[in-house]
Parts: structure tokens; sequence; C-alpha cells
């Protein structure tokens, strides 16, 4: 992180006004500050680019009426005391006019972080000041060797102020980047794919990137035509980790009470307890984890399905949601907690899937396998059945032969039907798990995961797809 | 035509505006333009007749963009200032710097008249920000009461999205538009279970830039939809499993909008063709070597983009390149004649709209870089063609599909599989009851190629989503696709069960 690039805003003194203006009973405000900035490229040269600030505050008023208290939510952007006096006016009228809340518990109190006080961090252009240039020699060693890269690097940091009428002065910083590249020979008819999370850019080498990409598109120079069906098929870390983050989407505690995922037991109830997928498995987030460090206290600007406004402040801790192959918590808020009779377990914002016993790399999988398929990532993942989380979705950007525990060419790319629960029960072999990147979910939603790479011996590919 | 909102045209975007581009130009800039924007959005959802999810989230801020030696700069910031609009400016004439000794194509934009001082609002009645959040909450409310009097259904959700999008764009040639638009994003499910199984059955309405009477029955027929719900579900619950094999298919225009987006929309954006996006949305098979010559369907095939259909999502009056809306042809009798451009690429491809940008520059928050996004891409009926009911009477043994669910297709848009609301097994010309677990799947070109028929005037509607993901960063978008119901012969259906493996 950098010194700040941008006008300064005081984010203590807009939760402070918002807080002294309220007329509600309680009040709750959650200022963002966020900084970014992001180079683009295809055809090896720069496309799009851009440095952006933005600062958004959510204010959440609270009532207390006959029957309950009802909320209002309201956010902007603001910068200023009179834009911020404009959301709590909206959001105080808002909360009266409301029928009492039904997820209503006590508001989290008096909970102060350490570094209130400090600005927010901040990015800007500079981040790439070592990136930028080796990122214009690789741009130049492609071309010599007849590739082609497209690809993007973003850094943002957000700092997010969270206070209440309760006493909570909490303050998180997060960064959030990544670097991806896809390579493709110069006639487009072979592409490769390359993509890691980063916290700063400190560890990211675009040379090395391109290196990567060389290799795997000279695995492509025998190029094989397979039909769909079921095959041996080894899921890389990034794939494993798409694959997880909707298995982790798709267990909020409400829909599953409620009876309509595929952790439910029906009529009404989860399957907490039940046994789901291999008993090597553990599948947990920790926003201590290191590398993959993320906000320790839940923040909800409104409430919803996984969500309630009433859990700001609440303290998130290390969460086993799948542990020993059983499930054993789902995404929840206090108001589902009650319904379920579980625990209130709050979305963490990173993703950890470990398997006992599990050692080596990716390429100790390939080296055991006699003849199957390597994957390179997922993509356009959908769901397609929430009784079983049946997903569809594409191979990407290289699917390989494996024969004889070696890489033999290159082969077309499928689409695929699979669960991810299905997934977790049938796996051979896993590898160690380690730092992963989403390429379906990465850029967008959700960056932060560690995952192994996994080999399943009858992934079902459900028919060819002619894209390269 | 309704006012533009007097608390937009309160903000100092002329001002900001103009210190930015002066600022711009002093420093050196062949091309600046400065958008300042302010979007309004309301989501409420209510499950089980409680309001779950009220949230009021605008957005104002502003960006200038340059080309600065031969590369694009671009910076946003949120400070109203003159302060910030000048360091704005600055910070993008820096990136453009930076930018420039990476770019190896040096930008240039295609011309475009110059409109000075122009304003435009979107076609709306009523401006859902002015009805009071109690009273459409209420609505919703109603709507999911109304559902859950049928016995099968034991959840229900009802969703309404709301968007006011005001725009001011200026720029050095000395383009000056204010503009004001409207989108609505309702729909209502019911979820319910049999004895080994559970499903959802959605209402079919599409979202619409129209106002809150699209809301209020002005444009969809809510207390029918709502009526049939929980009877269509009960049915679907109890229905057999489809048997997977190859159907002829009459696929209304609830289903075929997002078949349309899919497989014709994305695949004719020239950016994508030309390989911006092969590193996040993909490219095309739609190369632009097969320009006039690729088969693309069926000689009925005929297909337009536009930005100027009233009430169509992606409907502007000038795009945010400053460029007037326009239509055009997209697939002419079967044949790719046509792609959806922005300022840079209409320069490159002089040829596809006489050197002229067709108006496809969209950025979908005051923060992101304006990038080629989707036109409303349109099927067109046949002028005296067959209503929904004499397609299906055509079909011996079939499918006839309605709504869309699931969607997923490869990243050169070849490959793709979409699942459905509700599919109605067609026997003998006549609907013979719902199925359950159908998906179908296919290759763009063959299954356009394999289309026998398309529907006449009386059959065409027009559907859209509010949640089109393009670029890096992300950004969305509305979009509208109108089609006539149509009939696909020999098309691949798969059961989802069986491929689950269960």
């Amino acid at each position: 992180m950098t010194a700040p690039t941008t006008s300064r805003v005081h984010p203590q003194s807009l939760v402070d006004q918002a807080l002294a203006t309220t007329v509600a009973d309680e009040c709750v405000v959650i200022v963002r500050d966020n900084t970014s900035a992001n180079l683009r490229w295809a055809g090896n040269t720069l496309t799009t680019n851009g440095v952006m600030h933005g600062v958004h505050v959510s204010v959440v008023s609270f009532v207390k009426q006959a029957g309950g208290v009802s909320t209002g939510s309201v956010s902007g952007s603001a910068t200023t005391q009179a834009e911020v006096d404009v959301l709590v006016r909206a959001a105080d009228a808002a909360a009266r006019a409301a029928d009492p809340a039904e997820d209503e518990a006590e508001l989290v109190r008096d909970r102060v972080s350490p570094d209130w006080d400090d600005e927010p961090a901040s990015t800007g252009i500079e981040v790439y000041d070592s990136v930028a240039p080796a990122l214009g020699e690789a741009f130049g060693r492609a071309r010599d060797g007849g590739r082609v890269l497209y690809g993007f690097v973003n850094h943002e940091v957000t700092t997010t102020y969270l206070g209440s009428s309760t006493g909570l002065r909490l303050r998180h910083v997060q960064p959030t980047g990544h670097f991806a590249c896809t390579g493709k020979t110069a006639d487009l008819s072979q592409s490769a794919w390359f993509g890691t999370a980063t916290r700063d850019f400190t560890d990211v080498d675009p040379l090395a990137a391109e290196q990567t990409l060389a290799q795997r598109l000279a695995w492509g120079e025998r190029r094989v035509e397979l039909d769909a069906g079921r095959y041996d098929t080894i899921l890389p870390p990034s794939a494993v980790a798409d694959l997880m983050i909707d298995a982790y989407w798709y267990a909020g505690a409400r829909d599953a009470f409620e009876g309509q995922s595929v952790y439910s037991r029906r009529p009404t109830g989860t399957r907490i307890g039940e046994r789901i997928v291999d008993p090597r498995v553990r599948l947990r987030s920790d926003p201590a984890y290191a590398g993959l460090e993320c906000a320790p206290f839940t923040v909800a600007a409104a409430s919803g399905n996984d969500d309630s406004v009433f859990d700001n402040g609440l303290e998130l801790t290390a969460t086993d949601w799948i542990r020993s192959g059983e499930l054993t918590a789902l995404r929840q808020t206090r108001h589902t907690a009650t319904m379920t009779g579980q625990p209130a377990t709050g979305s963490v914002d990173n993703l950890v899937l470990e398997v006992d016993g599990a050692s080596g790399s990716i390429d100790d999988l390939v080296a055991g396998t006699e003849r199957g398929l390597l994957l390179t990532c997922l993509w356009y993942i959908r769901e397609v059945d929430p009784q079983t989380l049946l997903l569809t979705g594409l191979t990407r950007d290289g699917v390989y032969l494996v024969e004889g525990g070696e890489i033999t060419g290159a082969v077309n790319n499928f689409r695929w039907n699979e669960s991810p629960v299905d997934l977790l029960r049938r796996f051979s072999h896993a590898s160690a798990t380690v730092p992963s990147f989403s390429r379906e979910w990465g850029d967008d939603y959700f960056s932060r995961t560690a995952t192994p790479a996994l080999r399943v011996p009858d992934f079902n590919m459900s028919s060819v797809s002619p894209a390269q | 035509m309704p006012d533009l909102d007097p608390t937009f045209t309160a903000l100092p975007y002329r001002r900001l505006g103009a210190v930015a581009l002066g600022r711009a130009t002093e420093l050196g800039a062949t091309h600046a333009d400065f958008r300042f924007e302010r979007i309004r959005h309301q989501q409420l959802v209510v499950r089980d007749e409680v309001l779950q999810t009220a949230m009021d989230a605008d957005e104002v801020g502003f960006a200038v963009r340059v080309v600065h030696r031969g590369a694009w700069g671009f910076a946003s910031g949120v400070v109203l200032t003159d302060d910030e609009a000048r360091r704005v400016a600055e910070t993008a004439i820096a990136v453009a710097t930076v930018a420039a000794e990476m770019t190896t194509s040096p930008v240039e934009l295609a011309p475009e008249p110059t409109y000075a001082d122009v304003t435009w609002v979107s076609s709306y009645d009523v401006d859902p920000f002015e009805v009071a959040t109690g009273e459409k909450a209420a609505l919703l409310v109603d709507w999911t009461r109304r559902l859950r009097t049928g016995a099968a259904v034991d959840h229900a959700v009802a969703v309404v999205g709301q968007l006011k999008e005001n725009k001011y764009y200026a720029d050095t040639s000395g383009t000056v538009v204010t503009q004001q638009r409207i989108g609505l994003d309702p729909h209502a499910e019911a979820m319910g279970a049999g004895a080994d199984t559970f499903d959802s059955m959605r209402t079919l309405a599409a979202p619409s830039a129209r106002g809150w009477e699209h809301m209020t029955g002005a444009s969809h027929d809510w207390d029918a939809d709502l009526d049939e719900i929980p009877e269509l579900l009960a049915e679907k619950l109890k229905a057999p499993p489809v048997v997977a094999g190859s159907y002829d298919l009459v696929i209304h225009p609830s289903n075929l909008w997002l078949t349309i987006h899919e497989s014709i929309g994305h695949a004719t954006e020239l950016d994508r063709a030309l390989g911006y996006e092969a590193n996040y949305a993909g490219t095309s098979f739609a190369t632009y070597d097969k320009l006039g010559t690729l088969q693309y369907g069926a000689p009925i095939m005929n297909v337009t983009g536009d930005r100027t259909t009233e009430h169509g999502c992606a409907t502007i009056g000038y795009d945010d390149e400053g460029v007037q809306t326009q239509s055009w042809d997209i697939v002419k009798d079967g044949v790719l004649v046509g792609y959806q451009l922005d300022r840079s690429m209409g320069h490159m491809k002089p040829e596809l709209n006489g050197g002229r940008s067709n108006g496809c520059a969209y950025a979908d928050s005051p923060g992101h870089v304006p990038i080629q996004r989707m036109a409303n891409v349109s099927l067109q009926p046949a002028p005296d063609g067959p209503g929904t009911e004499e397609l299906i009477g055509r079909v011996e043994d079939g499918l006839y599909v309605v709504g869309d669910k699931s969607w997923s297709i490869d990243m050169q848009r070849y490959n793709f599989q979409f699942t459905g609301q509700r599919f109605y097994r067609i026997k003998d010309g006549e609907l013979a009851g719902q199925v359950r677990d159908a998906a179908y799947q296919a290759t763009t070109t063959e299954f356009w190629g394999a289309m026998e028929a398309v529907g006449g005037p009386q059959t065409y509607e027009l559907g859209g989503a509010a949640n089109c993901g393009k670029a890096q960063p992300g950004q969305g978008a509305w979009v509208s696709h109108g089609c006539p119901t149509s009939l696909f012969r020999g098309i691949r259906i798969l059961n989802t069960t069986q491929e689950a493996g269960r």
C-alpha cells in the first residue's frame, strides 16, 4: 500500500456525523473507502486502464415499534457531512415507515479496533512500478515467440469503518489483487492461462508467467480429439476453487432449512451432522488464515437471506463447514441460527479446502496417472439443479492428455455437468493445499482461496465444445 | 417526455466538466471526455410475506478519459470539487503516460457529429423512486401471499430491482449530453416439494425500461401469472422425467431471448471477435473474416441490433462516447452482416458503418471505463408468420419451452446448455403436460440452422436481463432481446438427473 493519491476524506468524521445526526433509536454506519488501479491488455498491447477512488457510506437505522424493531438501509457515494446527512435522513425515514424486522436481535456493543483513528489505506498506478516494465518485456518475448498475450492486473484497497450508536468502532483494511494472463498461439488455435491472487504485487513475475504460458502452448503441439464421456480427470487448484466457491455460496442456512438446497433434510431441517463427502475432507474459513486474511467481523449494509443488519460487528472466527466429511456448519445469521438451532456462523470472505493425509503437488498427481485429462480452469459455471447442486460449465484454455504419467498433448474442450458435493465424495487423489485463484469468481467476487488439486476417476464431460 | 430530475441537475457537473476538460487540454490530451453520473438503485425482496431486504444505494461520481501520446488514460473520483476535477484529469494523463509505453497500436476514434447541449429522457409514466417504499413492499407482500395460497407452494419470494440512471457527458469536440433513464426488474417465484423432489416456478415478466407501471399491469399480466404459478408448480412436481434424446422444440420468447443473448448478442460484439475479452468473457466464433459469408442460421433468420427500441433495456439517446444511437442489421437472411461497435472499433473497421460507431459504448458506473456493451439484439418475426398454437401444431413429437432458468455457453459462443421454467411435451401437435429435468444443449450455428419457422408479430415479446456481465474490472448492464415464438427441429435434450449420475 502506498501514500494517498486522492483528495482526503475523513471516514471517522463521517461516521461520527451520521451517529450525531440520526434520530433513530440506534444506528450503524459503514464507510468504505476504495482505491484501485488496473491495466488490461490484448494482442500484446495495452487496451484499457484506470485509477479509481470511491467512498461509499451505508446507514442502517433501527426504530423500536410496537411488535419489534424496524430498520432502514440506505447507501450512497458520500464524502461530505451534507451528503451523509441526506443518507441518515433517508435511513431514519425508511426505518420509521417499515414493519418490524424478522431478523431482530440485540445489536453488538462496544468493540473497538486499535487502529480506528488511522487514515484509509490506498493504492495507485505506482503499485505496478516493477510489474509494468516487465509486462512490456513479456509482450515483446511473446511477439518474438509467435504468441499473443491477453490479460489483466487489478489492485484494490478497501478500508472499512464500521461505527454504531452501541459503541462499535471497527476498522479493516482489505487489499485484493490478481494477475491473470491468457496466451494464444499466433494462429489462435491453442490457448493457455495463468492466474494468481496477490495482496501487493511484490510476488508477481510477468516474465515467469509468460514462460509458463509458452510451455503450456508447446504441450499443444500434439492435438488429440476426444469424444464426450467420463474421464479420469485432474482438476488443478484453480478449478477446485471455482467449484468449492459454489459449494460455499449455496450453503446458506435459510435455503437449506426451508428445503431448497443440497444441504436440506426435507421437509424442514439441514444435513448438519450428516457425513456428506469423503471422510478426509475439511472445508473451512478463517479470517486469520496466512495470506488470505479478511475481515474478522460481519459487515451487512442490508438484510437478506444470508445477512442481517443486526449482526454488524459480530466477530467472525475460524469456522469448519465440513470436517471429517461431515457437514458441520452453514452460513448463517443469528436469525437463521435460531431457526436451525445452530450457532451463528456468518459468512467469511475466504475459503480453504484440505484433504487429510494429502501431500505433494499437481505434478505428482500427473505422474501417478496412467491415462487421463489435466484441466487448466473452468468457465461459465451455473447451477442446473439445486437438489444435487448439479453445475454445468466448460473447460477452458488448456485440456491436456496424460499418458503414462506424462503430458502428451492437448485435447479439445468439453461441457461438463457435475456437482461439487458429489466430486468431494468421488475423488481418488488429492495434492497438498496451496493458494489458488478461481478463474470464474476470483476477479470480482471471491479471490481468497487455498485448495488442493483433485483427481476424479469419472468426471462427466457431457459434450465437446469446439471453442479454442 | 418526463423531465430531468431537478436533484440531478442541481449537481455541479457542468463546472467540474469544464475544469477537467480544460486541465486535460492544457496537459496536451488529443481527446478528452468527462462523464458525471448519478445512479440510483433500490432492491426490495419479500420472502413469505415479510419484507426481507429494502436497500437504497446511490452512486455519484465522475470520470475523465483522455487519449494522450496515442494511449488511453482513465481516472475517476467522487469528491465534487474543482480541485478534485483537476486532479482526476491529471491522473488520467499520468495513467496514459504509463500506458503509452505498453501501447503498440495508437488509439484513434471514429468521427461523430457534435451535439451541443442535447437532452434525452427515456419513456416511462411513473418514476419508481417517487413511489413510497411501503407501497411497493405491500405489492410484493401481496404477490407472495397469493402464491402461497397454492397447496404445492411451501415458500414464495418476490423481488424488484429499480434503476434510475442520470448521466452528463461532455467532450473536447463540444458535445454535451444530459440523459435520464429508468429500469424495472421484477420477478416472483414459488418453491415446493414433492415426494422425493423439490422445485420452483417463476413469473415470466422481463426487466423493462418502464416505470412503476410495469408492476401494476401496464405491460405484463401479473394476475394471470400469479394465479397460474401454484398449479403449474404442482404439475411440475408430479411431472414425469424427460427421456433424453433428440426433440423438436417450440421455444417461447420468455426462454428464447436468453439463447439469443448468449449465442448471437455476445458473439457479435466486435471487441470479443477481435480478442479484447480473450482473458475474461471470451472471444467469438464469428470472427471478422467471416463477415458477409458466415451462415449463422436458416435463411428465415433476421437479427437486428438497436439502442432505440422504446422500453428496451439497452436503449439510450447517446452512448458513453457521445454517439447518437442507431439500429442496424446483424444477421440478414441467415448470414452474418454486422457487429456492435464503439468509436475506436468504428475507426478500425470503416466498412461496417461508414466509418462511424453504432453507439454501443457503455460504462455501468462513473468509476468504470466505457467499453463496447450489448445493444438490444432481437430476432425479427415473419410479417405474416404463424402463431404459437400453429407452431405447436406442426410438431409430432417434441417439447414446448417456456421461461428461462439455467444458462451456460463456452468462451467462443459455440456450445450452450439451457434449462427453462417449464417444458411441455408435444404429441401429435398438442400439448401433453409438463416433463421435468430437461435441458437443451446445442452448438450455435447448428441450432439456428435447425430453425424451421419464426412466429408472426403476434408472438413477439421483449425479454431481457439486468445482470449481463463483461470486462475487467467487471461491469454489469441491462439489455433487452425481442423475438417471436420459433420452431427448431432435432435438438439434443438431456435429463439433468441422469447428468448428475443419479
